[in-house]
């Protein structure tokens, strides 16, 4: 028996010569390449030093107006998001069925449509909005006090980006808190009842550890998601990234205004992809086996 | 300008603006449509091919995925819209110097959508690939039949029903995506809406018709999925 359990049969040989797929696979990525080096090729051809020195500083200008977008509206999402996650998993009927619906509409309908209902859609509202107006220190020539009312928050395109931005993501956001905190097993919370914990600190101690690490991918596609979406406020006039580039491409004509923007986007994308690969296989290392 | 009742505003015909915004949704779904046979079959085979043995058909498909899901949607657009004519222009130079291209909004949205929804469609396909056991290959193999039906006939049925509500979700982000289509010009529910909200002045009205027309689509199409879930579910049970 232990005379033929060492013989092992050998994997097959790899295939060698060109079978097709090999053939294909060889023609699509000889097909990538030739059109790589064709856009290097036309960005080598194209450099323009002028289109450099004068869009390039509105280039950085605008990848900082895109990242502060996402953030803020990361960060006021996932507050509003809390509330959100509770009423889905509440048990009250109303609670439940308002959230469900907040999230049904945010996930349900185009951002550009939300944006736009946002900054075109509240300028119908522009009278009852100057009515509310609270009374702010304002640091010009001195100390003095300024009236500043709602509509002085939605005149600006950056504000209603955020404040449209931050509504879908509140919504995304809280599905993947329930997602994430449904993920943990019912014995938990039966668990850490047993042991005499309150509900509070069962979430904080018990549930959260465990649903943080199942909701950090979703999480970081979220982000992703962000600011690729982050690119739509520039036609509600907010100068970000794609806004500047529009603004490049609108004066110059020269497409490589959109080539530089498409690249600047691809490597945030790919740094965050890899970030969150990366973060993921540090957090799970005590899960492997 | 005579006072509008919302009524007037939102009736069919001259008047109103309801037959617009109807012929824009009929121009969404229509997008939509047409965008997903398309979508559908280069996803398959980007998925097809990522789970290749071939080490270079494999990275090919990787950097497909990694471009066009990388990409914001309006970037693409963009590029595609504003590059392809002037790629073209300097192609077709060689032949009719005097010869212009002007590229249609619709074909542009829909090409650009069928390179975005098949990559995010080929990720579902790639896992309902890994789904289906290698047993099933070597008994379509075993019984006689070749690489191409075995295939069509004993792979792609469980494919697409194991990819079902993946790309139930790609469908749905699809019917978003349309909306994008509106800022190069195409006449579809967004850009209608637009308009009306510029000529009368009701941009919250005509932007909630627009929101609610999007909401509506996807009510629609998710009744629609649930009812092929079903029949799909019930043709499982009978074999």
């Amino acid at each position: 028996m232990s005379a033929t359990a060492t013989m092992v049969e050998r994997p097959p040989p790899r295939a060698r010569g060109w079978p097709r797929p090999r053939i294909a696979g060889y023609a699509l990525v000889g097909l990538w390449i030739a059109f790589g080096l064709g856009i290097v090729a036309y960005l080598v051809l194209a450099w323009n030093p002028a289109f450099f020195a004068k869009y390039a500083p509105a280039y950085l200008s605008g990848l900082g107006v895109t990242l502060s977008l996402v953030a803020i509206a990361m960060v006021l999402g996932a507050i509003l998001s809390l509330p959100v996650a509770y009423g889905r998993m509440s048990r009250n009927r109303i609670l439940s069925g308002l959230a469900y619906c907040y999230v049904y509409f945010f996930r349900g309908t185009p951002l550009l449509v939300q944006t736009f209902l946002v900054y075109y859609g509240v300028g119908s509202f522009r009278p009852q909005l100057s009515e509310f107006g609270i009374y702010l220190p304002v640091f010009s020539d001195g100390l003095s006090v300024a009236r500043f009312t709602l509509w002085d928050f939605f005149k600006d395109a950056f504000n209603c980006g955020v404040f449209a931005f931050a509504l879908n993501t509140a919504a995304y956001q809280a599905e993947i808190l329930r997602g994430a905190i449904e993920s943990v097993p019912r014995g938990q919370w039966e668990g850490a009842a047993s042991l005499g914990l309150h509900k509070l600190q069962t979430l904080r101690k018990i549930i959260l550890p465990q649903a943080l690490i199942v909701a950090l991918r979703p999480y970081g596609n979220e982000l992703i998601l962000m600011i690729k979406a982050s690119a739509i406020v520039a036609i509600i006039t907010v100068y970000d990234l794609m806004g500047n580039a529009k603004l490049a491409f609108a004066n110059s004509f020269d497409i490589q205004a959109y080539i530089w923007v498409a690249v600047v986007y691809l490597v945030m994308v790919e740094i965050l992809r890899h970030g969150i690969e990366w973060i993921e296989r540090r957090i799970t290392i005590h899960l492997k086996r | 300008m005579p006072a509008q009742s919302l009524w007037t505003l939102l009736s069919w015909g001259p008047d109103g603006w309801l037959d617009d915004i109807a012929y824009g949704a009929l121009v969404t779904v229509a997008l939509a449509l047409a965008t997903l046979p398309i979508g559908l079959t280069i996803g398959f085979f980007i998925a097809y091919a990522k789970q290749s043995e071939e080490p270079s058909l494999r990275l090919a498909a990787n950097i497909y995925t990694t471009v066009f899901r990388g990409l914001p949607e309006l970037v693409t657009l963009f590029l595609f819209f504003f590059g392809v004519p002037i790629l073209l222009q300097h192609l077709i130079r060689y032949f009719r110097p005097d010869a212009t291209i002007d590229v249609n909004g619709f074909v542009a949205g829909m090409i650009v959508l069928s390179l975005i929804f098949s990559s995010y469609a080929s990720e579902v396909f790639l896992s309902a690939f890994r789904a289906i056991p290698k047993g099933q290959y070597e008994g379509g193999y075993a019984i006689g039949l070749s690489n191409w039906l075995t295939m069509r006939k004993v792979i792609l049925p469980q494919l697409l029903r194991i990819a079902f509500p993946g790309l139930e979700n790609c469908w749905l982000s699809l019917l978003k995506d349309t909306s994008l289509v509106s800022v190069v010009g195409l006449a579809e529910t967004l850009r209608n809406a637009g308009v009306a909200a510029r000529v009368t002045k009701h941009s919250f009205l005509f932007y909630s018709v627009a929101a609610l027309v999007f909401l509506g689509l996807a009510i629609v199409s998710s009744f629609a999925t649930s009812a092929i879930l079903r029949s799909l579910g019930r043709r499982e049970a009978q074999r």
